[in-house]
């Protein structure tokens, strides 16, 4: 970990420069129109155990914010949070003007929040268009009734949901896929349909919890792009757990360190890699 | 591994093609609305093939909940009787038409499984299976103690009346065939409708990975009590063509616990989440036994008791659905499909 952090230097990672160079002024303009999450000393536990000590954050529109940390920081737990799978013992969690102790999960997708998981959770028996079909689903209007009987309107929502997902498959070079079971396709296309699934109703909000885990380099490339890319096309707000540090300083704005269920820093890639606290906890992370 | 492979092996199948694959439902349904009725005799009708339908249609009710939607149920009798018993007294009380009081039947079954669908909200897996088994016995008790039901018969079975739409009647083995076959076929028109439109694809979501579908917004609560609602409105309706134009008699003893445990393996046996799985299934279980009676009443009558032969019977049955399972877990479904893919291979070489 510790290597890998000094290894990701800004002279060995070009990449990274480009990104701030263009998605800063970018990041500050949006800036005025306030954070589209907001964290308010959000605490959760397990029995005895910590997993979030009053963490504090907020994400303001357009920005990809990267939330790293040793194994058992609370990333994960963080997102469930946020994504109301946990219920936090204290704080309040904000999207917008919307307060929440505790996020009704069924809401989420009503609320502008989509998520991905960190173990594939996808319908493997489904194909890949009924799996991002199915991102659209608390949008439909018309029931089983309506698809039964041919309605018009019936018909048309389904022709235009048609072209929500033919449209993210192509952003996403799924096109070709479109009607494989998700079941069988390979481990990478299958994280990307994923993506896809929670980018078809256009959300403000991307939680992406490990959305690179067991990819090869050129997948993990690929991937950083597409969420750029969406980032860029809509201008949504991305939270992203990843462990690859030279994908993380490339891709984010900004970066939030947790260690033991506490942010120990919030800054620029440039300002966390310097960070001694945050130094101190990876190379104790990786003593232990 | 196998899973790459698959994935580039399969090319999507084109058009004349899928014209070639209706070709058998055409056949099937071109002998079973012209060719039975008119070459069958008695004994194929009323043994095998009313039989055949109304547990067909039952394992199609069960396969909407238990294969598509991936809730256990334990009950499926039990919403039998409630559609049997239902239809009898929506004639009997209301004199209403046959049509009129099987959809009401089906209503009255759809609400009893509703409320037992509930505990699906908190339960999965075996909990929720043994709760469903709460239906099989309620139901049955129910019926049991409140002669209402039978209408004050001290055996508790009565006969089913006369069946007829508009003036017509079909009492006879050919016309209670073809009432049969259209409603089956009708019902397996819309099932099929329904699992591959959107609300198929709520139901495959809340069975693959219910948490994934409850964080992107798919009604969970919603779509299991669908699934309930109808799947027990159909299975209601299988109730009626079980009571009304096989048996003629309606009796609670005729749906117990053996019953639903019956629709279950045709279900499982079948394949579960597909269509024709149910048909499958159901053949298997109401042909095999007939066939291999004949056969042990040809090799072993006058050798053995018929109560040793009975016991064979059973042994030789459980055997082949043990032996199937093991060859193809999906059922016979996935086996159809493996044979079709076999026989178009040489063509395609």
């Amino acid at each position: 970990m510790t290597s890998a952090l000094l290894r990701a230097h800004p002279a060995a990672h070009p990449v990274r420069d480009r990104t701030e160079a263009q998605a800063l002024p970018k990041g500050e303009t949006r800036a005025a129109t306030g954070a589209v999450l907001a964290l308010e000393a959000v605490s959760l536990g397990f029995g005895g155990i910590k997993a979030l000590t009053a963490v504090s954050l907020d994400v303001k529109a357009g920005e990809i914010r990267a939330v790293i940390g040793p194994n058992g920081a609370g990333k994960s737990s963080l997102i469930n949070v946020i994504s109301g799978l946990y219920q936090a013992d204290a704080g309040e969690i904000r999207f917008g003007a919307q307060r929440f102790r505790a996020v009704p999960p069924q809401r989420l997708a009503v609320l502008g929040v989509a998520r991905t998981f960190q173990n594939l959770a996808l319908f493997p028996a489904l194909t890949v268009a009924e799996n991002i079909l199915s991102g659209l689903v608390f949008q439909r209007r018309s029931g089983v009734l309506g698809h039964l009987l041919s309605l018009p309107a019936a018909r048309r929502e389904q022709a235009r949901q048609n072209g929500q997902v033919r449209k993210v498959a192509e952003r996403l070079h799924l096109t070709a896929a479109l009607d494989r079971k998700v079941g069988t396709l390979p481990y990478g296309l299958q994280k990307r349909v994923e993506l896809a699934r929670a980018l078809v109703a256009e959300p403000r909000l991307l939680l992406l919890d490990e959305p690179m885990a067991g990819m090869t380099a050129t997948e993990k490339a690929e991937m950083a792009g597409f969420v750029r890319q969406a980032r860029d096309a809509s201008g949504l707000s991305v939270i992203l757990i990843e462990h690859d540090i030279g994908v993380v300083m490339g891709l984010s704005d900004h970066i939030a360190v947790l260690d033991h269920g506490v942010k120990i820093a919030d800054g620029t890639p440039d300002q966390v890699r310097r960070d001694p606290e945050v130094i101190r906890a990876y190379l104790g992370a990786e003593a232990a | 591994m196998s899973l790459v492979t698959e994935f580039s092996a399969t090319p999507l199948p084109p058009r004349e093609n899928r014209l070639l694959a209706a070709l058998p439902l055409v056949v099937i349904l071109a002998v079973a609305y012209l060719a039975v009725p008119l070459l069958a005799n008695e004994y194929l009708i009323e043994a095998i093939l009313l039989p055949f339908l109304a547990l067909s249609l039952a394992g199609l009710g069960l396969n909407l909940l238990t294969g598509y939607a991936g809730q256990v149920s334990l009950g499926s009798a039990a919403f039998m009787a409630v559609g049997a018993f239902a239809a009898f007294n929506f004639d009997l009380r209301l004199g209403l038409p046959l049509p009129a009081s099987m959809l009401l039947a089906a209503v009255a079954a759809a609400a009893i499984g509703l409320v037992f669908g509930l505990p699906s909200l908190r339960l999965r897996g075996f909990y929720l299976a043994v709760s469903t088994l709460a239906a099989q016995f309620f139901v049955q008790w129910a019926l049991n103690k409140f002669g209402w039901f039978s209408n004050g018969s001290a055996s508790g079975i009565i006969a089913a009346p006369a069946i007829g739409i508009a003036g017509l009647p079909l009492s006879g083995p050919v016309g209670r065939y073809l009432f049969a076959l259209v409603t089956v076929t009708a019902i397996t028109f819309l099932l099929h409708r329904i699992v591959n439109g959107p609300q198929g694809v709520n139901l495959i979501a809340v069975r693959d990975n219910e948490t994934a579908a409850r964080v992107i917004g798919v009604p969970v609560l919603r779509t299991k009590l669908f699934a309930f609602a109808l799947s027990s409105a159909i299975i209601g309706i299988a109730g009626v063509i079980w009571a009304f134009a096989y048996l003629r008699t309606v009796e609670p003893a005729g749906f117990n616990l053996d019953r639903s445990f019956q629709i279950l393996f045709i279900v499982i046996i079948g394949g579960l989440a597909t269509i024709r799985g149910a048909f499958l299934g159901a053949g298997l279980i109401v042909v095999f036994p007939l066939v291999l009676s004949r056969l042990t009443g040809l090799f072993f009558d006058g050798v053995a008791d018929p109560g040793t032969i009975e016991l064979l019977e059973r042994i030789a049955l459980g055997t082949v659905i043990i032996l199937f399972l093991i060859a193809e877990p999906s059922g016979l479904s996935a086996i159809l499909s493996r044979l079709k893919r076999r026989l178009a291979a040489p063509r395609a070489g």
